[in-house]
C-alpha cells in the first residue's frame, strides 16, 4: 500500500546521507498513527480529571434518606428539614386548604402535573400520598432560591384572589399549597416532590420511595 | 528570514544579554518606538488602567490567599479574620474587592472607546475578540471570587448562576451536580472555584492580556479619528508623521490618569469601601445558610444588565432556557460586532447622526439594564427589562445597515488636533 516511488519525494532532514529519499507515505502514516494514539491516551487521562468533580463518597453518604417524625405538627402548620441539603417541607394540610386546591386550578400552569416533578404515586389531585400531607423541595424551580411559605389569605400584595401558598421573593414567583406554579409567572414548573415514604402513621422517610402496596 | 541576535548592537552589560534575549528590541519595539496616534484623548487611559487593576488584583489577591481557608466551614470566618486580626487585612480585602467593582468600570468604559471609535474594525478585529475573551475570562473571575467569602448573597448567587446548568435539556441536572460535586452548592464547590479562581482564570487572563496587546501593537492602535496613521510617513525615518513614542509620550500622560484614578480608588477604599451595598452587599456579611434564601437576591452591580436580560424573558416550553440563551446571547454577540459593523466610517465622528444617536442611546440602556438587574422585580421593571434587551440585541442587528440611511462626514486624511 505504502508506495513511496508514487508520492513525493522530500529531502531528509540535517544529518541524514546526501541522496537518501524520504519515505512519505510511510512518514504521513507514522504521524496519523502516532498522532491518533496520543489523542486515545489524552481521552484516558482527560476521564480522570472530569470523573473526579463528581460528588465524592464522602458527598453521596451525606446525601442518603432523612426521617421524619410528624407526630407533633398541628393543622396548616409546616416542618421544614434538610435533605441534601435542601429545604424540604411537610405540611399538614387543612380541609379548608385542599379545597383551596379546586379553587385556583384555573389559575395554575400544570394542574393536571403533567411535567415529571413528583414521583407516580404523587401524581394526582393533592401532589401527595396523603392529601393531608404535603411533602416537597422548597426551592424554587426557576432558579432555586426558597420561597416563602404564606398561608395567609387575603393577601392582594401578592395576588388579588390569593388563597394561601408559596411566593419567591428572589423574582416573584408563586405556588399553590400542593407546589403547582401559577401562570405568568417565572418559574416555568411546579415544585419538585421529592421521594418519599410513610413508615408508620407519624415518620416520613424522606429520599427512599414508597413500595407498592 | 533569520532572527540576527542584537540588531541594534548594544554593548557592555547589555550587550551581553541582547546577544541571548532581546531586551533592547522588546523596549524599542512595545515601549520606545512602538509609533501610537499623537491624538489619543480622555478614552484611551482606560487600557492602562485596566493593567493597573489587573496588577492590583494579583498582590492583593495573593496575599489575601495566604490567609483565607477556602473550605465551606471556615471561609466566612477567615475572612472576617482577615478584617479584624490580619495586620492591614482589611485594607487589602477592600483593595481587592473595590479592584473587581473598578476593573468592570474601566473594562466597559475601555469597551465602549472601542465600539465608538470603531477600534474593532479592519484590521482590529483579532484584539477585539482577544478582548471580549478577556471580558468573558473576567466575568467568571469575578463570580467565582464573588462566591469565596461564603455569605449568604455568595452562597445564593452561586445557586442561581449554577443552576443556570441546570435549563440545559435533559443532561442539565446532572451537569449541575457534576460542577458542584454535591446535590447542592457545599465545601467542594467552594474548594474548586477557589481553586479556578486562584490558579486557572488568572492564567487564562494574564494570557489573553498578552494576546491582547500583540494583537495591538502588531497593527497598531486607532484613535479617535479612525485613520490610519501609517499611510503618511516621514521617507528618512519611516516614523509616521502622526505617531509618537509610546514611551515617553504615552507613559507619562497615563501617569495623569493613573494619579486621578487613585485618588478616587483610594478614597472608595478608605471611606466607603462597601460601596452604599453595592460594591460589598449587605447579606454577604452573614454567613451562608442553604435553607434560607435572602429576601431579595440581586447580582453585583456589574452583572446587573446581563441579570435584567434574564429575568426578562419569559420561560418556554416548560423552560427557563431561553433566558440564559439570551444572558449567554448578550456576551457572545459582543464577539460578532467586527462583522455586524458594515459602516465604512470608523469613528463616530464622521459618522451620520442615526448612528450617534443609537450608540449614546445604547449605553443608556445598559446603564438602565444594569440598574433595573439590581431591582426586586415588578410589572413595570420587567416591561422595561424587556423593552431594554430589545434594543441591546436591535442595536448590534441595526449596524448591518443603518449607515445606509444617513449621510457620513468626511474623513480627514490626517488626525486632527
Amino acid at each position: 500500500m505504502q508506495n513511496a516511488a508514487a508520492g513525493p519525494k522530500g529531502i531528509g532532514p540535517e544529518g541524514a546521507s546526501p541522496g537518501s529519499e524520504v519515505d512519505q507515505g510511510r512518514r504521513r502514516f507514522l504521524t496519523l498513527a502516532t498522532s491518533g494514539v496520543g489523542a486515545v491516551g489524552a481521552g484516558f487521562v482527560v476521564w480522570p480529571f472530569l470523573a473526579s468533580l463528581k460528588p465524592s463518597e464522602r458527598a453521596k453518604a451525606l446525601g442518603a434518606p432523612v426521617k421524619a417524625d410528624i407526630a407533633g405538627l398541628e393543622d396548616g402548620q409546616m416542618l421544614t428539614l434538610a435533605w441534601r441539603g435542601k429545604p424540604v417541607w411537610i405540611i399538614k394540610r387543612t380541609p379548608a386548604m385542599i379545597e383551596s386546591l379546586t379553587t385556583v386550578k384555573a389559575e395554575v400552569a400544570d394542574p393536571e402535573s403533567s411535567v415529571q416533578q413528583q414521583p407516580e404515586y404523587a401524581k394526582n389531585e393533592t401532589r401527595s400520598i396523603k392529601p393531608g400531607i404535603m411533602v416537597m423541595v422548597g426551592s424554587c424551580t426557576h432558579l432555586g432560591c426558597s420561597p416563602t411559605f404564606r398561608p395567609d389569605h387575603p393577601a392582594p400584595e401578592i395576588a388579588p384572589n390569593w388563597q394561601g401558598g408559596f411566593y419567591c421573593p428572589c423574582h416573584g414567583s408563586k405556588f399553590d399549597l400542593a407546589g403547582r406554579v401559577y401562570k405568568g409567572v417565572p418559574a416555568p414548573i411546579n415544585l419538585l416532590v421529592p421521594p418519599y415514604r410513610f413508615d408508620g402513621d407519624t415518620n416520613i422517610v424522606i429520599g427512599e420511595d414508597q413500595v407498592a402496596a | 528570514m533569520a532572527i540576527v541576535p542584537n540588531p541594534y548592537k548594544t554593548t557592555g552589560v547589555l550587550g551581553w544579554i541582547d546577544d541571548r534575549f532581546p531586551l533592547t528590541k522588546l523596549y524599542r519595539d512595545h515601549l520606545s518606538q512602538y509609533y501610537a496616534p499623537k491624538n489619543f484623548n480622555f478614552w484611551y487611559y482606560f487600557g492602562s488602567l485596566a493593567l493597573l487593576v489587573l496588577v492590583n488584583q494579583l498582590i492583593s489577591g495573593i496575599l489575601l490567599a495566604m490567609h483565607y481557608k477556602p473550605s465551606a466551614a471556615e471561609a466566612f470566618g477567615s475572612v472576617e479574620y482577615i478584617m479584624r486580626d490580619v495586620p492591614w487585612g482589611n485594607i487589602i480585602r477592600y483593595m481587592h474587592s473595590t479592584g473587581a467593582s473598578a476593573f468592570f468600570i474601566v473594562v466597559y468604559l475601555h469597551m465602549y472607546r472601542g465600539l465608538i471609535y470603531g477600534s474593532y474594525k479592519k484590521p482590529r478585529e483579532l484584539i477585539w475578540v482577544f478582548g471580549c475573551l478577556i471580558f468573558l475570562v473576567l466575568m467568571a473571575e469575578a463570580f467565582c471570587g464573588y462566591v469565596l467569602p461564603w455569605g449568604q448573597m455568595s452562597y445564593w448567587g452561586a445557586q442561581v448562576i449554577i443552576s443556570l446548568f441546570g435549563t440545559i435539556p435533559f443532561i442539565g441536572p446532572d451537569i449541575v451536580t457534576w460542577v458542584q460535586g454535591d446535590y447542592i452548592p457545599a465545601d467542594a464547590t467552594l474548594n474548586r472555584l477557589f481553586s479556578l479562581h486562584v490558579v486557572a482564570l488568572p492564567f487564562v487572563l494574564v494570557g489573553l492580556v498578552v494576546a491582547h496587546l500583540i494583537a495591538l501593537h502588531e497593527v497598531g492602535s486607532n484613535n479617535p479619528d479612525g485613520v490610519d496613521i501609517k499611510k503618511f510617513k516621514d521617507p528618512e525615518t519611516h516614523i509616521p508623521l502622526d505617531g509618537i513614542g509610546f514611551h515617553p509620550y504615552y507613559t507619562v500622560k497615563d501617569l495623569v490618569g493613573v494619579s486621578v484614578f487613585l485618588i478616587i480608588f483610594v478614597g472608595v477604599i478608605c471611606f466607603a469601601p462597601d460601596g452604599g451595598g453595592y460594591l460589598l452587599e449587605k447579606p454577604n456579611f452573614q454567613e451562608a445558610n442553604p435553607l434560607v434564601t435572602p429576601p431579595h437576591i440581586t447580582p453585583a452591580w456589574y452583572f446587573g444588565a446581563f441579570y435584567a436580560m434574564l429575568r426578562a424573558t419569559p420561560s418556554m416550553f416548560s423552560s427557563a432556557l431561553p433566558g440564559v440563551i439570551v444572558m449567554f446571547g448578550a456576551v457572545l454577540i459582543l464577539f460578532t460586532l467586527p462583522w455586524l459593523d458594515r459602516n465604512p466610517v470608523k469613528s463616530i465622528r464622521y459618522k451620520g447622526n442615526l448612528t450617534k444617536a443609537l450608540t449614546l442611546l445604547f449605553a443608556i440602556d445598559f446603564v438602565m439594564l444594569n440598574y433595573l438587574g439590581m431591582q426586586p422585580p415588578s410589572e413595570l421593571y420587567t416591561l422595561l427589562s424587556r423593552i431594554g434587551s430589545v434594543y441591546y440585541f436591535g442595536f448590534f442587528v441595526s449596524l448591518l445597515f443603518i449607515h445606509n440611511f444617513e449621510t457620513a462626514k468626511p474623513v480627514p486624511e490626517r488626525v486632527t488636533e
